[in-house]
């Protein structure tokens, strides 16, 4: 899509930080590091790119959107809450009993989710299958598909990275699949060069038959710009290396693995949210922080 | 009908089908040869995918397919299927994707291959996900049948299949019935429950038992899960005693299936007779010798059964 109205999608991710906060200490537990590493380009995708209809998620001719590193998955609820899914007051159900929004993906518990994801390294395989699947089925539709830069360990992501640039040819090929690595260089136990270095990764991927694309993942623009040259790629594949932060936007989340997987505590989520909305507090932030501020004095 | 493999009798069925259904897709990994669906690929070569050594991918493949309006047969030998357990578990299983899983080369029979290439912790695994059914046909004519069913169940399946030929053990006018045993031959005095490639040496055991007396009645259980209790139950009320026969571990299969049903239902006598061991390399009338499998195994188990 031409000319990304940036100053909107960088306020609906500022938001979408402050919600992923809001909802990860409701929780009491959760993934704050990749939510936030990984919401501008949800953002985009959701509010710039994909065609989709909230009040029909099973519309046979939306795209498709798999979140392979399910772990994150709060940064789509949010989106998935603002497009129109379910309201966004249900967003602080996260991880509670009863709730549709599971601690990972659930397709049958939330329509609008497209697969489970959570254990690591199939949501590339399951996207892979959608596009040809679309394909056979003569259907315009596209998928997209965000990968963990941790999850790319798993050999299943190398099984597909080795089969989708060749699968369907010679006349299905999957130009409707576009992977998107979310690559903020931390894991659970640290940091990824550290515990099985995916570099050079660019190159593995191009000599894997892919052609890659490389971008600042937090910068919408350029983020919208690849999926517009991904779009346009044909005879397979396209993947995109998104460069981001761990934890970005709250100072003492990033780049510290600490954050892979804990949630905030109240007053650490006031800071938090302060840092991302900007002082003076802006009026739409104002009452998360009074309800994060009340949630701490219990 | 002459002895087929149901490997065999599946490939030939997906092409009928699949002249009729454009959805039927099929993927493999590099053994397409030997889950027979190579006749598929040659017939529907737009159709048919094979994905490498890659077992794993396949499985997500094949939901992702599912997901999006096509009726995926992902196949392989049953072990390297199922050993993806993580993969079915999550991707097809949760995702409540709809892909006919067909796991072949089950048991002990597939012989001299070894033990690294038998399926036989297959159906314990799948067991244990609430959503995915077992099915495991015992001849050509049930397997063309449960083919065609497992095309029409509306969520995932799985298809036992064995490499060996299996004697007919149904006549003509049989219809499978998906999650209902059939009993393959009426008796009182004790319930012989086999599938797949033990159903018809269950019956050759009945026969000589008959000859002294004891009459075994013989039920089919193509479907392991869900399983019929009401039949099963009914038999075991009638017999008072049940012995299960299938070429699997005897740990989680149909008689782990079986003493569940009836340790909380209705306490009956129970044998059950299954692979006990690591599988081995060997002739397969051997090893089905070796492991109690073969009718007169079966004799021998039914005989010291009843008589303790």
């Amino acid at each position: 899509m031409a000319n990304p109205d940036v100053p909107k999608l960088e306020s609906i991710a500022r938001e979408g930080r402050v919600q992923i906060i809001r909802m990860l200490t409701h929780a009491g537990s959760g993934h704050p590091g990749g939510s936030l590493s990984v919401i501008d380009i949800l953002t985009t995708l959701y509010f710039n790119r994909m065609r989709y209809d909230p009040t029909r998620p099973h519309w046979e001719d939306r795209d498709r959107f798999v979140l392979s590193k399910g772990h994150c998955v709060p940064a789509q609820y949010y989106c998935m809450a603002r497009a129109g899914y379910f309201p966004m007051d249900r967003l602080v159900t996260l991880r509670k009993l009863g709730s549709p929004l599971q601690g990972h993906p659930d397709r049958v518990a939330l329509p609008g989710i497209e697969a489970a994801t959570g254990s690591l390294g199939q949501g590339i395989s399951v996207s892979a299958g959608m596009a040809l699947g679309l394909k056979l089925a003569g259907k315009g539709s596209r998928v997209y598909c965000v990968l963990g830069d941790g999850e790319t360990q798993e050999g299943q992501v190398w099984e597909t990275l080795m089969s989708a640039p060749k699968l369907g040819a010679p006349d299905h090929h999957l130009d409707n699949l576009c992977v998107i690595l979310d690559y903020n260089g931390i894991q659970l136990d640290g940091f990824v060069k550290k515990i099985l270095d995916l570099e050079p990764v660019t190159d593995k991927l191009k000599s894997f038959g892919w052609p890659v694309l490389e971008v600042n993942g937090h910068d919408v623009a350029q983020v919208d710009k690849a999926l517009d040259q991904a779009e346009v790629t044909k005879g397979g594949p396209t993947f995109i290396v998104a460069h981001t932060v761990k934890g970005k936007g709250v100072s003492f989340m990033e780049n510290d693995p600490e954050w892979h997987g804990k949630a905030p505590k109240p007053e650490e989520a006031v800071r938090a949210i302060r840092e991302i909305a900007g002082e003076p507090l802006p009026s739409w932030a104002a009452p998360v922080v009074a309800e994060l501020s009340a949630l701490g004095k219990k | 009908m002459a002895a087929k493999a149901s490997r065999a009798a599946f490939g030939e069925a997906l092409i009928e089908l699949g002249a009729k259904d454009e959805r039927i897709v099929t993927l493999d990994a590099d053994l397409s040869k030997s889950t027979m669906t190579a006749g598929f690929a040659k017939k529907y070569p737009g159709r048919a995918f094979n994905v490498g050594i890659a077992e794993s991918g396949m499985i997500g493949l094949a939901a992702g397919l599912a997901l999006t309006g096509r009726v995926p047969f992902a196949c392989s030998f049953a072990c390297f299927l199922v050993g993806r357990f993580e993969t079915i578990r999550v991707s097809v299983a949760y995702t409540d994707a709809p892909v006919k899983l067909v796991g072949t080369h089950v048991g002990v029979a597939i012989g001299e291959d070894g033990y690294t290439q038998m399926g036989l912790e297959d159906v314990a695994c799948l067991r244990s996900l609430p959503n995915i059914p077992i099915v495991q046909p015992a001849d050509e004519l049930e397997t063309r049948q449960a083919v065609a069913y497992a095309i029409e169940h509306p969520g995932p399946i799985y298809l036992r299949l064995t490499r060996q030929n299996l004697e007919p053990v149904h006549d003509t006018a049989y219809r499978f019935r998906f999650g209902k045993v059939d009993v393959l031959r009426p008796g009182n005095d004790v319930s012989i429950l086999a599938t797949g490639g033990t159903v018809w040496n269950s019956l050759e055991a009945a026969r000589t038992l008959a000859a002294d007396g004891i009459h075994a009645e013989v039920l089919n259980v193509a479907t392991i899960k869900p399983l019929d209790e009401e039949a099963i139950l009914r038999s075991a009320g009638r017999t008072g005693h049940v012995v299960t026969v299938e070429d699997h571990s005897v740990h989680g299969g149909l008689g782990s299936a079986v003493a569940e049903l009836l340790g909380e239902v209705m306490p009956t006598p129970l044998k059950r007779i299954g692979v006990t061991t690591f599988g081995e390399s060997g002739d397969a009338k051997g090893l089905y010798a070796r492991h109690g499998l073969d009718p007169g195994g079966i004799v021998g188990a039914v005989r010291k059964f009843l008589s303790r």
